[in-house]
């Protein structure tokens, strides 16, 4: 094992952080009803990962993970914006934020 | 040189007149119909100029039909002495029956396809006689085959027509079938396709004394050639053939399509002399014809069906004449035949038209006085196939005859007999038809220019036709032979078979027509099997038509179609119904769902992968 940064904090607490971050993501996306919970989920999601490219970027002395970090960063940046938009649009027509009440295009 | 022409202006007659005709008007579908022909004929007599004196044959290479490693089989056209003389008689009389049918088919529903299946028909028979080699021959063997069916069907809405149709396609495959086996066998032989090629090696052989190799190949060649040139047994179509419109039985039936059998034995001139054991049997099959299709003649009494068992008949001849070794009288009998016989049927369907479209001799009669020019025309066939001198007939049947003495001596007498016989049958119908007073209830009148005028053009030929020495002409191909002479009291002899035959048809039809019926009764037993052909369409349906009904309503419909090949069909189908139904379930339109199989998917892959120990 790797000895990071002589705290002693190993990688695979980092991981193991990441994947219970990832499955509560997951989970929310699965279960909520509400398109602003599973919105953040995606987000919780997407950091999971982000966590997970960090530490192995840092295991490995290497700047590639931190890169694709802030490419992570930036789509989800776009994506909060552009997400954020439709949800606000759908709120005003609708006037519901129930993910199951707004299918009007199926059928 | 461009042979490839020479068929395919019938086969854009054939498209023009089948795409257009219909809306077109009559002028119109004239002009392309005949117009075709009247070109193909032009370009056979400049390519037949052009080429003078064909000694040898010409080979013009088309493009590449099909191709296989060292094998080529090009659409290629050859034309020699025996090809000319095919392409003339098919192009020159099919023109005179293309012109006749104009007036006959007048009056008829579906003009345009009538000629558009005739000018189908040009194209597949020139395709035919230019072939260079046999899987060309057999396109052209098969295509005409097709239009024969078409036409015999003309009349569609008739049961009896298209049944006729069906019995001479059906008949027609089992020699067809024998015919693609011999030209197997040729290739696992000769290795090569092409007339040419395989008769320069053949010319290497010594003859067979056994039944080997070639004489299977011989063997099945005669019997495709017994069923296009309806040959015992398999003869049955074609007397049922005359359900279709005259015309198409003057040229399909009569002139052209029916001698195709005798070309490609010709064709195929030196395999059979390679096969003694073959050729006897082609003389005896040939003779047997003659003799049983003349005998029946002697009993009909629809005037088409008289001039079909002669057709039968008059084949036989010609097959005697090849089996005897004499092919080139056996072609010239296939061209003085075209002549008289398509003359026969073109003036029997004139007599039929004028009688308002009956065909029973005895509903007829004393037709001389109001349809002279067929009357005329009719009786320079008549005596010219009775082989009078000097009319065509007389020729041709001459040299067979010759020929045949020289092989057997009985042969020359069994077929002298069958010549008077034949001169008595077509005289007694010509005799009924036009002495006498008249039967019917119609009100008989000439035909119009447009048929009458062929016929004339048809009693020339059938005059002057013998005097065209086709043997000599042909001798670069089929060697003459010499020694045989010409015996002047064996000519008399045939000669005199003829004016007997004729002699005896006016005894019995014109001068003492009570006769005919007391001779009949007093063979009781004989004439009933005469009158019913032999009953070989009865024994044919019990041997064949009827075991093969029963076991397809009992075995082939509800097993093999029903179960296996409905089921096999079926049960695909409904299979993937059934996957379908369960697959259909997985795509419910819920994100959530698809996510969650994404989800599970994961974690089974992370899982195997785990399991499995990872990818190094």
């Amino acid at each position: 094992m790797i000895d990071l940064a002589g705290g002693g904090v190993p990688i695979s607490w980092y991981l193991i952080l990441s994947a219970i971050l990832f499955g509560i993501g997951a989970t929310g996306f699965l279960i909520r009803r509400n398109i602003i919970a599973v919105f953040m989920c995606i987000e919780l999601m997407l950091n999971a990962v982000n966590l997970s490219f960090v530490a192995f970027s840092y295991m490995w002395r290497q700047v590639d993970g931190h890169i694709f970090t802030f490419f992570v960063m930036v789509v989800a940046a776009a994506e909060a914006a552009v997400g954020l938009a439709i949800i606000l649009t759908i709120f005003k027509n609708r006037g519901t934020l129930q993910l199951d009440r707004i299918n009007s295009l199926k059928n | 040189m461009q042979l490839w022409l020479i068929p395919l202006i019938p086969l854009i007659g054939f498209a023009i007149n089948g795409i257009f005709g219909h809306r077109a008007p009559k002028r119109f579908v004239n002009f392309v119909a005949v117009g075709s022909v009247a070109i193909s004929f032009a370009l056979v007599l400049k390519a037949i100029f052009a080429l003078w004196p064909l000694e040898t044959g010409y080979v013009e290479q088309g493009f590449t039909w099909m191709q296989s490693g060292d094998l080529r089989i090009g659409m290629d056209l050859a034309i020699d002495r025996l090809t000319s003389i095919m392409l003339l008689v098919v192009t020159g009389v099919g023109l005179l029956i293309h012109t006749y049918a104009i007036g006959y088919m007048q009056h008829e529903e579906g003009y345009a396809r009538f000629f558009s299946y005739l000018n189908l028909f040009m194209f597949f028979m020139l395709i035919l006689v230019l072939a260079a080699n046999f899987p060309l021959l057999f396109v052209g063997w098969e295509g005409v085959g097709l239009c024969s069916y078409l036409l015999i069907g003309f009349y569609y809405e008739r049961q009896y027509a298209t049944t006729a149709g069906n019995k001479a396609f059906i008949v027609n495959r089992i020699g067809d079938m024998a015919f693609i086996l011999a030209i197997f066998l040729i290739f696992a032989q000769f290795g090569t396709f092409d007339f040419a090629a395989v008769m320069e090696q053949a010319k290497g052989l010594s003859p067979e004394t056994t039944f080997g190799a070639i004489s299977l190949i011989t063997l099945l060649l005669f019997i495709g050639a017994t069923g296009k040139s309806a040959q015992l047994p398999l003869f049955v179509w074609l007397p049922d053939a005359m359900a279709g419109p005259t015309p198409v039985s003057a040229l399909i039936h009569a002139a052209t399509m029916v001698t195709a059998g005798i070309y490609m034995v010709a064709r195929s001139a030196t395999l059979y002399q390679l096969t003694p054991c073959v050729m006897e049997l082609v003389a005896y099959v040939g003779l047997a014809t003659a003799v049983f299709a003349a005998v029946i003649g002697i009993a009909q009494n629809d005037i088409k069906k008289v001039f079909a068992y002669s057709t039968v008949s008059q084949l036989g001849y010609m097959f005697l004449a090849l089996g005897v070794g004499a092919f080139s009288a056996g072609i010239f009998h296939v061209m003085t035949h075209a002549f008289f016989k398509a003359l026969l049927f073109m003036g029997a369907g004139s007599v039929i038209h004028a009688v308002s479209g009956e065909q029973d001799i005895w509903k007829m009669g004393g037709l001389r006085k109001k349809t002279p020019i067929t009357f005329a025309t009719l009786m320079i066939a008549g005596v010219a196939i009775a082989g009078v001198y000097p009319f065509a007939g007389f020729f041709s049947k001459d040299e067979i005859l010759l020929a045949a003495h020289h092989h057997a001596p009985w042969m020359y007498w069994v077929g002298t007999a069958t010549a008077a016989v034949t001169a008595f049958y077509v005289f007694r119908a010509l005799f009924v038809t036009f002495f006498g007073s008249y039967r019917g209830e119609a009100h008989p009148h000439e035909s119009p220019k447009s048929m009458t005028l062929p016929l004339i053009a048809l009693a020339l030929l059938s005059m002057g036709g013998g005097f065209l020495n086709v043997p000599h002409y042909l001798e670069p191909m089929f060697p003459l032979d010499h020694g045989a002479g010409h015996d002047m009291s064996l000519v008399l002899i045939s000669l005199g078979a003829g004016l007997l035959g004729i002699t005896f048809a006016y005894i019995f039809y014109v001068a003492k027509p009570e006769l005919p019926a007391q001779i009949a009764s007093s063979l009781g037993g004989v004439h009933r099997l005469v009158l019913n052909k032999f009953y070989v369409d009865e024994i044919y349906d019990f041997l064949f038509v009827k075991p093969l009904m029963k076991s397809s309503r009992s075995f082939f419909w509800p097993v093999m179609d029903v179960a296996v090949i409905d089921g096999a069909v079926n049960g695909v189908a409904s299979q993937a119904r059934a996957v379908g139904r369960v697959l259909r379930a997985w795509q419910s339109g819920s994100i959530r769902t698809y996510a969650s199989w994404v989800v599970v998917g994961s974690v089974i892959i992370l899982l195997i992968v785990s399991v499995a120990g990872g990818v190094r």
